[in-house]
């Protein structure tokens, strides 16, 4: 029985993929600039603004089927992500979540894309780009809101609170909107990328490594893989619930900065 | 390649940025954004404007339709109405104008055969004073022949004659009476 799972005879032993899987080299000798995924972003620029070019193009009244895609997903982040979180000012907002939602759903769509099959998101920089972006915008309008003064000090004391409290929470509040929002924002996005990848490698790549083995191995590939396609459904949910929090949470806290007290 | 990744201490920190993805992110995602802020965007909302004024003048204009609508029935109706009461008039005007012709025609023909009695009762009454005056004077010669013969004495004086003549039929008169 032992024999049966035994791997080749060469010795060769099943690499796990790890981080650095994520590393790919660049495309053109040495030039940073023309790796996979720096490709995959600029890729997805041009998809979703041609997407949406297209479909908005004609803007009418009765639209077309691809008119009605194009503004189900700008209406849905329109509606349902600034409309109803952010409140009366919301327009203001809507483009940039509306860009925030398409290009991270798509990057992170990549990683099940036949041929691309890699989430441009698990690269960690650019999820640290869009943390920072959204970071500079809530700051940003919270201070022209209510000028910096009041918007600091209604970070610093949250008003309602007795005064002792303020020992323990002000350091906390701080933490929280200079700090760990920024820092979850960005991370919980690229990890839900890189241990989503991670996964379809170790299922794929196993699954791969199984067959080449002996008999009683060969069996059980079948069942890595099938695992590693019903991962890949698993994986596409993931990829859009994530590009829905990241607009979601920005959302929130655009509108958090745009109310009078925190 | 494959020797270095047993070794954990050349793995790489994921958690590391890299300077050319930051910029290439941060340049992307720029680009995307005013693209779709200057062209996308006011164009899905250009359409939603048009749409929502589309479809509230469609209900303004339903709504104008549907009081029109009313007020041509209100209007009918008043019609019909006054109508209905026009022809109840009518019909009463007729009625009662009716009852006047008959009338009238009844008092007409009444007089009519009030005149046509009365004339007949002239003309009887005349045609009677006739044959009174003829029967009288024939009676008178007839009695007067059959006496003249009875007796035998002739009568031929005319006064004395139609003297008893008169007396006859006076005391006729007067007996029949």
């Amino acid at each position: 029985m032992r024999s049966l799972f035994r791997l080749s005879g060469e010795g060769e032993g099943f690499v796990p993929p790890s981080s650095n899987d994520f590393e790919l080299p660049p495309v053109f000798g040495d030039n940073a600039f023309t790796t996979k995924p720096i490709f995959l972003v600029f890729l997805s620029v041009i998809l979703v603004s041609v997407f949406f070019l297209l479909s908005s193009r004609k803007a009418a009244v009765v639209p077309s089927k691809l008119q009605f895609a194009g503004e189900s997903i700008y209406s849905f982040v329109r509606n349902d992500l600034g409309r109803d979180i952010i409140g009366h000012e919301f327009m203001r907002f809507v483009p940039y979540l509306f860009t925030l939602f398409t290009f991270v759903l798509t990057n992170n769509i990549f990683g099940i894309v036949p041929f691309l099959q890699f989430p441009t998101m698990s690269r960690v920089s650019f999820p640290y780009v869009l943390a920072v972006f959204t970071f500079v915008v809530f700051h940003y309008v919270g201070i022209r809101k209510q000028g910096i003064v009041k918007y600091l000090k209604d970070i610093m004391f949250m008003p309602g609170v007795p005064k002792p409290v303020y020992v323990l929470l002000t350091p906390i509040e701080l933490a929280t909107f200079f700090l760990v929002r920024p820092l979850t924002l960005s991370l919980r996005l690229f990890a839900n990328m890189f241990a989503g990848h991670l996964l379809l490698l170790v299922f794929i790549l196993g699954g791969e490594h199984l067959f080449q083995g002996v008999l009683g191995l060969k069996l059980i590939s079948p069942f890595a893989f099938a695992f590693g396609i019903g991962l890949t459904f698993f994986e596409f949910m993931v990829q859009c619930l994530q590009a829905y929090i990241f607009t979601l949470l920005t959302a929130l806290y655009i509108a958090g900065a745009l109310a009078d007290e925190h | 390649m494959e020797n270095s990744l047993y070794a954990a201490a050349e793995k790489v920190n994921p958690l590391v940025p890299h300077t050319a993805e930051l910029i290439v992110g941060a340049v992307a995602f720029s680009l995307l954004f005013i693209v779709l802020r200057s062209r996308v965007v006011p164009m899905f909302e250009k359409a939603f404007t048009e749409r929502t004024a589309a479809i509230q003048g469609g209900m303004e204009r339903a709504e104008k339709a549907q009081l029109e609508a009313q007020r041509a029935l209100a209007q009918y109706n008043d019609q019909l109405s006054t109508a209905r009461e026009e022809a109840q008039k009518m019909r009463e005007d007729a009625r009662v104008q009716g009852t006047a012709i008959v009338e009238e025609l009844r008092v007409k023909a009444q007089e009519e055969a009030a005149r046509i009695t009365a004339a007949a009762h002239a003309s009887i009454e005349s045609e009677r004073q006739q044959a009174v005056t003829s029967l009288r004077s024939e009676v008178g010669a007839l009695a007067v022949e059959l006496a003249s013969k009875i007796v035998g004495e002739a009568l031929d004086d005319q006064a004395r004659q139609s003297r008893i003549v008169d007396r006859f039929l006076d005391d006729l008169e007067k007996s029949a009476k």
